[in-house]
Order: structure tokens, then C-alpha cells, then sequence
């Protein structure tokens, strides 16, 4: 499961990266495998998605999003 | 001012960094530029209680050291960088007590650099307020520096904060974050030793960095390029490895020093206006709506002080001519530097509002939302959401637009934004089209309320904004891509604007535009005024000899024989000779030699059409007589015709020629200056070139 297939309002916690280059810069912006991740909200066209990590609000596209693997 | 101690402020975006610059150095305050790089530095000075002067640098904001873009690559170059002498004694690291973890890298990034630190805890009434209990003396104490609590907002804490500053010890006493050399033991020990450093996570970054650092040598360079290749040495993996190392050690730290509520994932305030602002209709409803009032803020507020500086400088003018007397000196001044001139200044207006409602846009936090909302369409024509800020600020001027580019990471996303950007309608070429419009539009109105004349300037508008859109796309498929392009961004909290930062991003932007295109355009207008009042030979003087003849003198008024001697002269001119020279490429385009001077001169900046083609039908005064110049060109005709010159075929194509020609030297030389590279300005401008002859061409056999 990535994060790229959960709905708004749903959690998750990070397992591990598919990509390695995205997932410097990711965990850079805090997320780090162990760390919960909340869906806040979807962009009006689809993409990009709203998520809640690490106490504050990043915005990124569904296909960084489907790099994030889930527990 | 000369300073005892050199301070450098360092922290994310959104930190409130530049509040807290403002509030040390007030006024004092000076943007100059990075050796080598044209990246804004801002410096400023600031009196400590002790006494003594410091030089506070603001850096720009970044997430790490790591630079994912070029303003942020400046970060860690002056953190190291020790011979040109612009290394700080000391560093402010501004952390978001609010949002502790993750500006807690960058924290512990510079460190290890083991440059004397002071931290300022910004925010703290926010983060008191949300209840987060931070333990400030225990925090302080693991950390191994001065911890302030300050508000930047609020100016709390900052005496407090200059007492740390100058408290200080020049040796550096914070503790040890991560285990540096456990991540590349041997290549951190080679490059130590080979360029004689001992910090061992210098000699890391130098390992990452050394392609984009200026100031290795190329030999140095070489070398540690070699050392990688021999143990194997994988940039990416080992910032992985560090980067989970040093949010361990973060996340230990936090749980020994701050206590958070349970409730964390509460519905806020932020979050409600999200809901609202980033809504699938009312998301998109409201930002047109910003749009909407920009232009008309842009448009009708600006009207008043633009009359009050061509006032300004008609004054100027007609003071300077009647007080010294008239030659060859006084005509440069007048008619070249001061037109020029105020060519520029008349722009101010506009530029300031543009820039103090965007920055207010930003300040709140909303363009990040308008980003986030125009993503998915902007990648679908080879751009990115952050084009959407330069695009917008292309209505006003594409210059201050292709230098605020710089914050997209993405190579060619950029590439292609700086490329299109000048498409858009900028407000040089709006005094063009409101002379044609009124020309040839009938002013009046169809179904009730839209008025044709305003209808036509919407079309060019929107014209605008298509036609950027479609060379992006084109663009898109041209372009190679350098590196992968991602998005990922913080969504800030929503916040007042902080009006102080407001009027500093106003002022600094149009000082900014003022330099960068008044050295530009003086030196054209003097060009040009060269061209315009010299011929070859001795024309000037035989047209001069011709009607000293009795005929002329007798039977014309002065005045009138005037006219005819300067447009006889504008003709034979230098200038002249161009426009007639160039007259058989411009013909299919509907143009004659005199539009062919107007073109060759507004080269420069657009406006200067307006007021060429006054010189040009020779009428008093010049560009500020918009109705005179539009009488004498309603009424001009061509002489082997009889018809008129300025038919709606002849507008419509003049008009399309300006939508699309790169008419601008300023664009010009900012594209070059941001792009490093000639060959971009170069073929920018036989694109657009291109595109503005094709357009003419269609639009001119299409109405005639």
C-alpha cells in the first residue's frame, strides 16, 4: 500500500521508499519512515494532495506520493 | 559602516526570517549580490548592547544544506567558502518553535559545521498558545548554545536575543549532533587531508558539493571527484543515511525537551480556510477573482501618480530647455536621457502595486495554495505550479517576473517560464494598444454593457495568456529535462501580512526594476537620439539651406515651417534611412517607413512607440498628448494612395506585432543575466520575432 491510495482524512505510517532520489528529498521535509501521515485534502484537479506530517502541511503529487510505501 | 562582528541569519522559509532581519537592522539595510551568482544578498547593520556593530546577513531560506535550488545553493557556499571573507563569526539559526522537528535539520546541518551558533525560538507565543510545553533550558543545554525565545512578530525577546549575539564566544561550543565520519569514513579522512581542513562534515558537503562550488579549484575539484570514484561514494545514499541519522537524533531530543497536547491533529483555523480557498469551485472562483482585482488595482490605482510623474517630468523638461540655452547638450538631456527616462518611471507605479499585492499574496500563505490548485494544468502545458507567480506578475513587467523564477527548482520548468514569460501582456505595451484601439474600435457599446473598446484590450489579454500557454507546451516537447522535476512543498500556515515586509518587498522590487531597466533604457534613448538627430553628410544642412529659401520663409508661420523641418530631418535622419531600409520586409505587414522607425526605436521598450510615431507626425509636446497623436494619425495618409494610413487592418496588425515581438532591451538583459548564457535572449527573441511577423502578416490579409 502507497500513500498515493489512501483517501482524505485517512493515516498511515511510512514503511519505506520505492525511489531513492525522491526519498532524500522527501525525508529532508520529515518524512521519515515511522512517521504518521494524514491526507488533509486533494487538490481541486485531482493533483497534487495536501498531507499533515511531522506537525506541519506539504504539498505533493500523487506520483511522489506513490513512492511512499505504507506499514 | 564598518563592522566588528559579521552575523549571518539562517533558517527555513516561512520561519519568519526576514521579519526578524527587518526588525535588527530597520532601514539600515542594503541588497547588493553573492560574488559570482545572482542571487539577492541582503545585508544590514545592527548595534549591540555591548557596543559594537554587527553585519547581519539574511540567507535565503532553506530546508538544508543540501540546495535544491539556486538561491538556496548560496547557503552553504558562504558558510564555507573562507577566502573571500564572507563567512560569519556567527550564525542565527531561526527555528519555528511551532514546528520544531523539521527545522531542526537545518539546525543541526550547520552545527556541524562547527560555526559559533545562537538559536533563536521564534514564534513562541504561537507555540505556547497551540500548548506545546518546551523544556527551554534543557533544550539549550543538549544543544550546547544560547536558546532565545523571541517573537518576531510581536518584537518580543530581542534585546534578549542581541544580548545572546553578543554574549557569544568566537569558538564554537555546541555539541556533537550525528556521528559525521561513521557515514564516509575513508573519503571524509582523504578530502580532510589533501585540502587541509578539519571539519569532518565540511569535508562531507565538500564531497557532495564540489561541481557547484566556485571557489575549488578546478584541481581540487578534480580530486575529489577521483577520491568518489575510488570508495565508491553515492551522494544519495549517504544523505539518506545521514538525513535519518539526524532526525533520530531530533526526535531523541524532542522527546527529552518538548511536550505536545494530544489533540495535535485538530481541526485549525488554517485548515477551515483551506476548505474554503482550495475548494473544487469556490478554489478556482475566488482566485480569478484576486486576478480580476489585481488588474483593475493594477490599472486604476496607478492612474493618478503615472500622470503625476509625466507632469513630473514634462516639468522637468520644459525647465531644463528654457533655462539653458538650446544646443546639441540640452537636446540629449531633454529629448534623450530625460524621455528615456521617464519612459521607466512612469512605470513605478504599477510595479509597486503589482509587487505589494503579491507579496501580501504570499505572506498570507495563499500563492502556495494558488500553486497547489494550478499544478496539475500548469505540468500539462511544461510548467509548474510556481510559474503561476512570474505569469501573473508578466501583466506589469516580465522583468522583476523572470528574476522571481529563481525559486523553481526544476531546471527546465524554469527554462521554459523565463521563456514565455515576456508573452504576457506586460503594461509597456498597454499605451500601444489603447492608441490603436481608439484608432480604429468604435467606442461604443454592444449588448448593453460591454464596450467594444474594452472588449478588444480583453482580447489582447487573453491573446496573452494563450499564446505563453502554447509556447510553453511547445517548449515542453523541445526542451530536454535536466534532472526529474518533483513538487514537493510546504503549505504554510495562514497568516496576517506583515505590512512592514509588505512595503520593503514594494520598495526593494521597484528599486530593483528602476536599476535594472533605467540603465538599460538611458543608454537606448541616447542611442536612438544620436540616430534621430543626425543624417549622413550634410542632408541636416541642406534641408536647412532649402527652406531659409524666401518661398518657404514667406509664405509659412514659423511654427508650422518648423514642423516641416523636423519631420523632413526625422526622414533623412540616420534613423529615417533605417525605416526606409527596412520598409520592404515590414510592407507585407501593412507598415510604412515611419512605422518602421517607430519599430526600430521602441526596439528598447515598447512605449517608446507612442512617443516616436508624435515625433514622427511632428506633434507638440509628445507622448503625454495621447489625443493629439491620435488625431494626426487618424488624419494621416499615404500620399501615393489617398487613403488613410491607419486602417483597421493596418492597427490589428501593429497591435499583434507587439503582442508577440521581443520589443524590450531590459527583458533582454535579465533573461542573459539569469540565464548565464546568450544563446537563451537570442533565440527568445527570434521566436518571439517570428511569431510577432507571422501574426501581423495573417491578421493584416485577414482584415484588409
Amino acid at each position: 500500500m502507497t500513500l498515493s491510495q489512501l483517501e482524505v482524512g485517512e493515516i498511515g505510517i511510512v514503511k519505506e521508499f520505492t525511489d531513492l532520489e525522491m526519498s532524500v528529498k522527501l525525508m529532508e521535509m520529515g518524512c521519515l519512515p515511522g512517521e504518521e501521515i494524514k491526507i488533509s485534502r486533494i487538490a481541486p484537479l485531482g493533483d497534487p494532495i495536501a498531507i499533515h506530517v511531522s506537525g506541519y502541511q506539504l504539498s505533493l503529487r500523487k506520483f511522489e506520493a506513490s513512492t511512499i510505501v505504507l506499514q | 559602516m564598518k563592522a566588528d562582528i559579521r552575523v549571518a541569519l539562517v533558517g527555513n522559509p516561512n520561519t519568519g526570517k526576514s521579519t526578524l532581519f527587518n526588525i535588527l537592522t530597520g532601514l539600515n539595510q542594503k541588497i547588493g549580490n553573492f560574488p559570482g551568482v545572482t542571487v539577492d544578498k541582503k545585508t544590514g547593520f545592527c548595534q549591540l548592547p555591548d557596543g559594537r556593530t554587527a553585519e547581519i546577513i539574511d540567507l535565503p531560506g532553506t530546508y538544508s544544506i543540501y540546495p535544491k535550488s539556486k538561491d538556496e545553493s548560496i547557503v552553504f557556499s558562504v558558510l564555507a567558502d573562507k577566502a573571500k571573507g564572507l563567512t560569519p563569526d556567527l550564525i542565527v539559526v531561526i527555528l519555528d518553535a511551532s514546528n520544531l522537528k523539521r527545522n531542526l535539520l537545518l539546525y543541526t546541518q550547520i552545527a556541524d559545521l562547527k560555526i559559533p551558533i545562537v538559536v533563536a525560538l521564534n514564534m513562541i507565543d504561537v507555540s505556547d498558545k497551540a500548548g506545546i510545553d518546551i523544556d527551554i533550558d534543557l533544550f539549550a543545554k543538549k544543544l550546547g548554545v544560547l536558546v532565545v525565545p523571541i517573537s518576531a512578530r510581536k518584537i518580543k525577546g530581542i534585546d534578549q536575543l542581541k544580548n545572546a549575539i553578543a554574549y557569544t564566544n568566537k569558538i564554537a561550543l555546541q555539541q556533537d549532533t550525528i556521528d559525521v565520519e561513521a557515514i564516509a569514513p575513508q573519503i571524509i579522512a582523504q578530502i580532510k587531508e589533501t585540502l587541509k581542513i578539519d571539519n569532518p562534515y565540511l569535508a562531507l558537503q565538500l564531497a557532495h558539493q564540489h561541481e557547484t562550488l566556485s571557489y575549488l579549484s578546478t584541481e581540487q575539484s578534480d580530486r575529489i571527484e577521483k577520491l568518489e570514484h575510488e570508495f565508491s561514494f553515492h551522494s544519495q545514499k549517504s544523505q539518506a543515511t545521514e538525513t535519518i541519522a539526524r532526525y533520530n537524533f531530533i526526535n531523541d531530543l524532542l522527546y527529552d525537551t518538548v511536550k505536545k497536547p494530544e489533540t495535535a491533529h485538530d481541526e485549525t483555523v488554517s485548515n477551515k480556510i483551506d476548505k474554503i480557498l482550495t475548494h473544487k469551485v469556490f478554489g478556482f472562483v475566488i482566485f480569478f477573482a484576486i486576478l480580476m482585482f489585481i488588474f483593475q488595482a493594477i490599472f486604476s490605482w496607478s492612474a493618478y501618480p503615472m500622470s503625476l510623474i509625466e507632469d513630473l517630468f514634462i516639468w522637468l523638461q520644459k525647465v531644463i530647455s528654457n533655462v539653458l540655452p538650446a544646443g546639441p547638450l540640452v537636446s540629449l538631456v531633454v529629448d534623450g536621457v530625460l524621455a528615456g527616462l521617464s519612459g521607466v518611471m512612469v512605470f513605478i507605479p504599477q510595479i509597486a502595486i503589482l509587487f505589494a499585492l503579491i507579496s501580501i499574496l504570499e505572506d498570507t500563505g495563499y500563492m502556495s495554495r494558488v500553486t497547489f490548485m494550478m499544478d496539475k494544468v500548469m505540468r500539462k502545458v511544461g510548467l509548474n505550479g510556481k510559474s503561476v507567480v512570474p505569469l501573473i506578475g508578466g501583466f506589469a513587467c516580465a522583468v522583476p517576473s523572470i528574476m522571481s523564477t529563481r525559486n523553481i527548482e526544476n531546471w527546465k520548468d524554469r527554462m521554459i517560464t523565463i521563456m514565455v514569460t515576456p508573452l504576457v501582456a506586460c503594461s509597456a505595451r498597454l499605451p500601444i494598444y489603447t492608441l490603436m484601439i481608439a484608432l480604429v474600435v468604435p467606442n461604443r457599446n454592444v449588448w448593453w454593457i460591454f464596450n467594444l473598446q474594452g472588449l478588444a484590450l480583453t482580447a489582447m489579454y487573453l491573446l496573452s495568456i494563450v499564446s505563453a500557454v502554447t509556447v510553453a507546451f511547445v517548449m515542453k516537447f523541445i526542451l530536454k529535462a535536466r534532472e526529474r522535476g518533483y513538487f514537493i512543498m510546504e503549505l504554510p500556515v495562514y497568516r496576517m501580512p506583515r505590512w512592514k515586509n509588505v512595503g520593503f518587498t514594494m520598495y526593494d522590487r521597484s528599486k530593483t526594476f528602476v536599476l535594472q531597466a533605467g540603465k538599460v533604457i538611458i543608454a537606448v534613448s541616447v542611442i536612438l537620439w544620436v540616430l534621430k538627430s543626425y543624417g549622413p553628410g550634410d542632408t541636416f544642412a541642406k534641408i536647412d539651406q532649402k527652406y531659409h529659401q524666401a518661398q518657404y520663409v514667406k509664405t509659412m508661420t514659423p511654427d508650422s515651417l518648423n514642423k516641416v523641418i523636423a519631420s523632413e530631418k526625422l526622414e533623412s535622419s540616420y534613423a529615417g534611412v533605417f525605416g526606409h531600409v527596412i520598409e520592404p520586409v515590414i510592407k507585407p505587414l501593412g507598415f510604412d517607413w515611419k512605422i518602421g522607425i517607430a519599430l526600430i526605436s521602441s526596439f528598447a521598450a515598447r512605449e517608446v512607440f507612442v512617443g516616436t510615431m508624435a515625433t514622427i507626425y511632428s506633434v507638440e509636446g509628445d507622448a503625454d498628448k495621447m489625443e493629439s497623436v491620435q488625431q494626426k494619425m487618424h488624419s494621416a495618409t499615404n500620399p501615393d494612395t489617398g487613403k488613410p494610413v491607419f486602417t483597421l487592418a493596418v492597427a490589428f496588425s501593429l497591435m499583434m506585432f507587439y503582442a508577440f515581438a521581443m520589443q524590450c532591451a531590459s527583458t533582454v538583459a535579465v533573461v542573459y543575466r539569469e540565464t548565464k548564457d546568450w544563446r537563451w535572449p537570442a533565440v527568445q527573441f527570434a521566436y518571439m520575432t517570428g511569431l510577432a511577423y507571422v501574426a501581423s502578416f495573417i491578421v493584416y490579409h485577414w482584415f484588409k
